[in-house]
């Protein structure tokens, strides 16, 4: 170390380039051994195997004032009758820390059990925690299907 | 540079920084044409690093159960990007760190290495041997694979025929009377837990009486130094020789990744239980010297069970490889002659029967 010439540029020593050769060599393979790690950690991708619609329920399995869960791709989504007899559907899935949200008879609302977040019929955050309203579906009855498909834009 | 120096300056007004590292500062490794043979036991030791960080990196997505594991590991080579790669370093790896641990072991023996006062080195030594062929046959089971099925299947049994606590034996490795996703599930407990930590536990022992006591001179040489006493050299383990063992870890790694990729480890088809066993079943090569010799032992000595006889002379033949250096007691002359013939036979034996082995069908 005492031997290294204070201004490399004046006095470039062969003490230095094969420093410079060992040290990048070693570094190009330490990077060759970390690269492959690294992509390694990445999980692949799944495909989403759900669609974009997808049949929630039968007709008349539901009650009035009730709801249920059903598969949505890879995620939960939540068919819902109102009181009214009126069919919604939305995202099951907490905006706040994705949780698997609930219908509250009670309170006929929506309800996340995690942080007491709160959605009313159409899915808008009303109180709690929740940042966003949960993504609302469309619903549609084909013969006696409800099915459920993703808004299409416009 | 000024942090780094600050750090080292934070620990040494704690801890003494000097003091710390002084038994690595004294260490010497002595040279001589035998010096060669001392870098087996530190590749060994590498690859077992190895073998920690590509486990880990397989644990990941590993599932060990009969219904997926054989999936699992599909997934990861073929699926996982570079998956293939981190199967292969690891079944390579650990073929070759079987085989380094050997090399080392037999090194010890003919070069001496276990005299007084190394007898505990050598035994934590023979129990880490033990302990990498236990990694070995657990791990070969858990891809699930017809040929680790009756492999593992064919082992425990051996297992079993041990009097008294044979059964009990067997049936506490296969979780059962039969190989089923019960044994996977052991297999991978032993695999992944109880043998990493017994390992990690004896190879700090292992190191740290090899730091105690230093490197052993081969009597031959050690005679001829003290006859010479010039003559008697020696170099730093830091730098010095921590640098050259590194190189010896690069070139294993080269070869390690080399053979990884050219030559990517297969996986084979999913066991089924309730199919027949195909031809060309056999143990993993480490293991194949005993399988040949149990294939080869008669069905009766006498009024002895052959393969009983068979596994009673392989368990006694490992104790007292175990206790070796308690047989050279005097450190001279006659007895380590002997030591060095029964090393001799037992290498040429192997050899022989693992060549036998994969020739004979």
């Amino acid at each position: 170390m005492a031997t290294v010439p204070s201004d490399p540029s004046v006095q470039p020593t062969r003490r230095r380039l094969v420093e410079v050769l060992l040290g990048g060599g070693l570094l190009a393979s330490v990077a060759s051994f970390l690269y492959p790690v690294l992509r390694y950690l990445v999980p692949p991708a799944v495909a989403d195997l759900g669609g974009d619609s997808v049949v929630a329920a039968k007709v008349n399995e539901l009650k009035p004032n009730s709801a249920r869960i059903f598969r949505f791709g890879s995620r939960p989504g939540m068919l819902i009758r109102t009181a009214e007899g009126e069919y919604r559907a939305m995202s099951a899935t907490c905006t706040h820390l994705s949780c698997t949200v609930q219908y509250r008879e009670d309170l006929r609302e929506v309800w996340c059990a995690c942080h007491n977040g709160m959605y009313d019929l159409n899915g808008r955050n009303v109180s709690g925690p929740p940042p966003r309203p949960l993504e609302a579906f469309d619903v549609h009855v084909r013969g006696d299907e409800i099915v459920v498909g993703r808004k299409r834009e416009g | 540079m000024k942090a780094l120096h600050a750090v080292k300056s934070w620990i040494d007004e704690r801890f003494d920084w000097a003091e710390l590292t002084a038994p690595l500062r004294h260490k010497s490794v002595p040279i001589h044409k035998l010096s060669y043979w001392y870098f087996l036991g530190g590749i060994t030791l590498f690859l077992f690093v190895i073998q920690v960080c590509t486990g880990i990196l397989l644990l990941l997505y590993y599932r060990a159960s009969a219904n997926e594991a054989f999936e699992s590991v599909q997934y990861i080579t073929t699926q996982v990007q570079f998956g293939w790669l981190i199967r292969s370093i690891h079944s390579w790896s650990a073929n070759l760190m079987v085989f380094t641990a050997f090399a080392h072991m037999f090194s010890v023996l003919f070069l001496k290495a276990y005299r007084k006062p190394r007898e505990l080195t050598w035994v934590t030594g023979m129990v880490l041997l033990f302990l990498v062929l236990g990694f070995g046959f657990s791990g070969y089971l858990l891809p699930w694979n017809t040929l680790a099925f009756f492999a593992t299947k064919v082992g425990t049994e051996i297992t079993g025929q041990l009097p008294l606590v044979g059964r009990k034996m067997m049936i506490f490795l296969r979780g059962g009377e039969e190989v089923t996703g019960a044994t996977l599930t052991r297999f991978f407990g032993f695999h992944v837990a109880v043998l990493p930590g017994i390992t990690t536990v004896l190879l700090a022992l292992h190191v740290a009486l090899i730091q105690r006591f230093g490197m052993s001179v081969p009597p031959k040489v050690e005679a001829q130094w003290k006859a010479h006493p010039e003559q008697a050299r020696d170099m730093k383990f830091l730098p010095n020789f921590l640098l050259r063992e590194l190189m010896a870890w690069y070139l294993a790694l080269g070869v390690l990744g080399a053979l990884a990729a050219l030559m990517p480890w297969e996986l084979g088809t999913k066991a089924d239980p309730f199919a027949p066993a195909p031809a060309g079943i056999r143990p993993e090569w480490y293991f194949m010297f005993m399988f040949q010799t149990l294939k080869l032992i008669p069905a009766k000595i006498g009024f002895l069970d052959g393969e009983l006889v068979g596994i009673l002379v392989f368990g006694a033949a490992g104790a007292i490889w175990l206790l070796l250096p308690f047989f050279d007691r005097d450190g001279r002359g006659r007895m380590q002659r002997w030591i060095t013939g029964v090393g001799v036979f037992a290498l040429a034996f192997i050899v022989a029967m693992t060549a036998y082995g994969y020739m004979a069908k």
